[in-house]
């Protein structure tokens, strides 16, 4: 569904992707983990095209990205939902008119239809009493639900977060991966999730990618993830004392 | 598409070499600018549509109605301290009747829509460049991207038509007011009769100063318009960017307004 071919991806003199190649299949929740600096976010922002390849291609269901302008693009970026970083919400648009904003941008749809639908998502991530309130005025945690039904409310068939659990308690980001986990479950959405977290990786992903300075070392289910022999994924994993025998059951215990 | 990636400049070792890369740089920014704004004047036939007019009527009144206290002491004192230092020079000719003709003349060519300009953009510019400038270091210029709606619409049209037609109603303020200010002193200070005053004021200014004032106006505002939305969108570095996009709209704009302001002089009164 989406390919990435040959990548490279250079900032100045900098590179930042070399040769960077992923496919990820449709349907499915794939994070990409690594170390600061390790391309991850780079590598999100190519597939909504807020960053152009150096060289190398980016590929939607058969789709250059790379080349694609004005309506074209917005008609494939129309299928995405962004999970950011910040959340990235309108600070002047109440939580409510923040998730509205692309129904009533994008869509002909009536304010009946979009306050059921609003509704609908806000009872989805509960913020249902938060709905009239500024991001300003509401945590950290809930900016980031805010921006995950925003993200949600088009009915994307992608959606990216770009960590989603980064800056949150460890409660609080159980709950963003549950949501996480939920909104796949109930809407057969291709995921890609950013992240630093192994816990959150190794609890809502089917297979987890590890970039090391612009490249994938490893792509494999989790489980084989927690046995890689690959050196810099062991690094990875012992530096978040994550231990093989301890997390044997994990995701399934975490998300039933 | 306004996420843009940093602009790189080669490492140069040969100063012309490096001089040529930063014209190029310039050349290409300015560029981005004037793409910006002009694609924002494509957007204005949508003003009132159902998406946009909210948005346009918030601007219309924060340029227009939320500058007025500020602009209205400005005008004001320019037209006093104006009729005070020509007054003085007028009465040692025995002539300090013509100060009312002095300060509407000199208000409406130059120093009315000169005087706006600078409070609008130290005040409008520098709001639009940190609203901007914030928007996209948090991403959320980003995130209307995605969601497929142009920020040039969504932001940069309403900003721009407000200060399009804000600015020549603002600048017509700034130079009835002035007008007024000076009548006080001539009035106060400089025993002129205001009926002798206001009569000076017809007979010197022509129609002629005041269109030329007002286009120069609304060239400002466009100008304020495009400098600001660019700083603000090639915002980087968090706070410390957000800082130096306000204080780079505010010089800038200044600049450019006098230089512009020079050059319409010129092609009006060659």
């Amino acid at each position: 569904m989406i390919k990435f071919e040959n990548v490279i991806k250079e900032f100045g003199n900098v590179p930042v992707l070399r040769g960077f190649n992923l496919h990820i299949h449709k349907g499915e929740t794939i994070s990409l983990v690594g170390t600061s600096g390790a391309g991850k976010s780079v590598t999100l922002k190519h597939m909504v095209r807020l960053l152009t390849p150096t060289r190398g291609d980016v590929i939607i269901d058969g789709t250059r990205i790379n080349e694609l302008n004005g309506e074209a693009l917005g008609k494939i970026r129309s299928r995405f939902g962004y999970l950011f970083q910040s959340a990235a919400l309108l600070q002047w648009l109440t939580v409510y008119e923040n998730v509205a904003l692309p129904l009533r941008e994008n869509t002909r749809m009536s304010e009946k239809e979009i306050h059921e639908k609003v509704d609908a998502v806000l009872g989805k991530v509960g913020l249902e009493a938060a709905a009239e309130k500024l991001p300003a005025s509401i945590s950290g945690g809930m900016q980031k639900r805010a921006g995950l039904a925003r993200a949600v409310v088009t009915e994307p068939d992608i959606l990216l977060y770009d960590e989603p659990t980064s800056g949150l308690d460890p409660v609080t980001s159980r709950t963003i991966d549950e949501l996480i986990h939920k909104l796949q479950k109930d809407l057969g959405v291709t995921s890609v999730v950013v992240t630093h977290d192994m816990i959150s990786a190794l609890t809502i992903s089917d297979r987890i990618a590890m970039l090391h300075q612009g490249e994938v070392v490893e792509v494999t289910p989790p489980r084989e993830f927690l046995h890689s022999k690959n050196e810099i994924v062991r690094g990875f994993l012992d530096s978040q004392c994550i231990h093989t025998e301890f997390f044997e059951d994990f995701p399934e215990r975490i998300l039933q | 598409m306004i996420t843009r990636e940093p602009y790189y400049c080669p490492e140069c070792t040969s100063m012309f070499a490096r001089w040529g890369y930063k014209g190029l740089s310039f050349s290409q920014q300015v560029g981005q600018a004037m793409l910006v704004t002009l694609r924002a004047v494509l957007y204005i036939p949508l003003m009132f549509s159902k998406r946009n007019r909210h948005e346009v009527w918030y601007q219309l009144f924060f340029t227009g109605i939320k500058s007025l206290p500020v602009i209205s002491v400005v005008a004001l004192f320019t037209g006093m301290i104006f009729a005070v230092q020509t007054g003085i020079e007028l009465a040692r000719f025995g002539q300090e009747v013509q100060v009312g003709g002095a300060v509407t003349v000199v208000m409406l060519r130059e120093m009315g829509p000169f005087m706006t300009g600078l409070i609008i953009a130290a005040s409008v510019g520098s709001s639009i460049a940190a609203q901007l400038g914030t928007m996209t270091v948090s991403e959320e210029i980003a995130a209307l991207e995605i969601m497929s709606i142009d920020p040039i619409r969504f932001l940069v049209m309403p900003r721009l038509l407000a200060l399009l037609v804000m600015m020549p109603m603002l600048t017509l303020y700034t130079d009835l007011l002035a007008v007024a200010g000076g009548a006080i002193i001539g009035v106060t200070q400089l025993g002129v009769d205001v009926q002798a005053y206001l009569d000076n004021a017809v007979l010197y200014a022509e129609l002629k100063d005041l269109y030329t004032g007002l286009f120069k106006a609304f060239c400002f505002g466009f100008i304020i318009c495009a400098v600001a939305c660019h700083e603000g969108f090639t915002t980087t570095g968090g706070a410390v960017g957000v800082g130096k996009a306000t204080r780079s709209t505010v010089v800038i704009s200044f600049l450019v307004i006098l230089v512009t302001g020079f050059i319409l002089t010129r092609i009006f009164y060659n």
